[in-house]
């Protein structure tokens, strides 16, 4: 079995628990997905399932990925490709379907996804910066201030500055599935995922040691 | 499938039917379950609707009431299973949607004209 399924993000919305709670979720229609390269130890050095997720218009086909899908047996064009590493390789086949059937109900999983981008941002927002005063006459109210000391009479590489926020790569730990509807690919997370609704979510099973 | 349309989906089932009409000026009686040392018995709440606020499945109801001279609220969501049944027992002819200015009249002047 995959050991984690491509998704997007369809949104947030509530539901009740059998005691009556209230549960914040997370909606992810999950898969599916297409396996379209399996790779070995001996051919590739290590071991890994490539899977493709996503349509996209043949149009942006280029040949080298038509020919990397045809080998898979693949008759579409996927939009993401995305390999997870598996320890055996055996039970995994060229063109071979997944969905939401990875998964189950109340395990512990990984999301991973784009954050939102926020543009040009100052300290404040983007490094949690104190800032200054809005009153007592202080006259600059949310600027970075000092960028170190006088003596190296340089600004040190990865000094915290404003600056481009958003769009990384965002690991969300320690979720948990609450529903999942396997017959409509549907994943119910418990809490927020990270980015925009309409966002690639790759959520992975936790290996418990 | 729309991405609405899925999150509507999801939470259709959780949805109550048995609802009544419920409007700001209403004079409501919520009866929620309340669990103690593992049994279970009937609240009630009673005092006007000052506020509803939709949402789908979050979909809530703010009552208040006055108790020993001091103003209580409280928020109920309509689909929660943990509230047995909502009774309305006086409509009232109210002119906003948000009954927020209840909160600083006292006596005479917190009252609400029944709708006829």
């Amino acid at each position: 079995m995959l050991p984690g399924i491509l998704g997007t993000k369809i949104g947030m919305t509530n539901i009740f628990d059998e005691e009556g709670r209230c549960i914040p979720v997370t909606v992810v229609q999950v898969g599916p997905v297409f396996v379209t390269q399996v790779k070995t130890t001996e051919t590739d050095g290590y071991s890994a399932v490539q899977v493709g997720y996503g349509e996209k218009s043949d149009k942006h086909l280029s040949w080298p990925k038509f020919g990397h899908l045809k080998k898979a047996g693949l008759t579409h064009n996927v939009r993401h490709l995305k390999e997870f590493r598996v320890d055996k390789t055996e039970g995994f086949e060229l063109g071979q379907e997944f969905g939401a059937e990875v998964l189950e109900e109340g395990i512990d999983i990984t999301v991973t996804g784009t954050s939102k981008g926020r543009g040009f941002q100052g300290g404040v927002k983007r490094y949690h910066f104190k800032g200054q005063h809005m009153t007592h006459g202080y006259m600059t109210h949310r600027r970075p201030l000092s960028s170190g000391a006088t003596g190296p009479q340089r600004v040190f590489k990865g000094t915290r500055k404003p600056g481009r926020m958003g769009g990384d790569t965002v690991t969300q730990k320690g979720l948990k599935i609450v529903k999942l509807d396997t017959e409509r690919n549907l994943v119910l997370v418990d809490g927020s995922v990270p980015g925009p609704n309409g966002g690639l979510v790759v959520i992975s099973k936790v290996v418990k040691n | 499938m729309s991405k609405q349309s899925i999150l509507r989906s999801v939470t259709e089932a959780l949805i109550r039917t048995d609802l009544p009409d419920i409007k700001p000026g209403d004079t409501v009686r919520a009866h929620t379950k309340v669990r103690e040392g593992g049994k279970e018995r009937i609240q009630i709440f009673e005092g006007f609707v000052i506020a509803r606020k939709n949402g789908g499945i979050a979909e809530n109801i703010t009552v208040r009431k006055i108790s020993n001279g001091v103003g209580v609220e409280r928020t109920f969501p309509l689909h929660s299973p943990n509230i047995a049944k909502f009774e309305v027992i006086r409509k009232g002819r109210v002119r906003r949607a948000k009954l927020y200015y209840l909160r600083d009249k006292v006596g005479k002047d917190a009252r609400i004209r029944e709708l006829r």
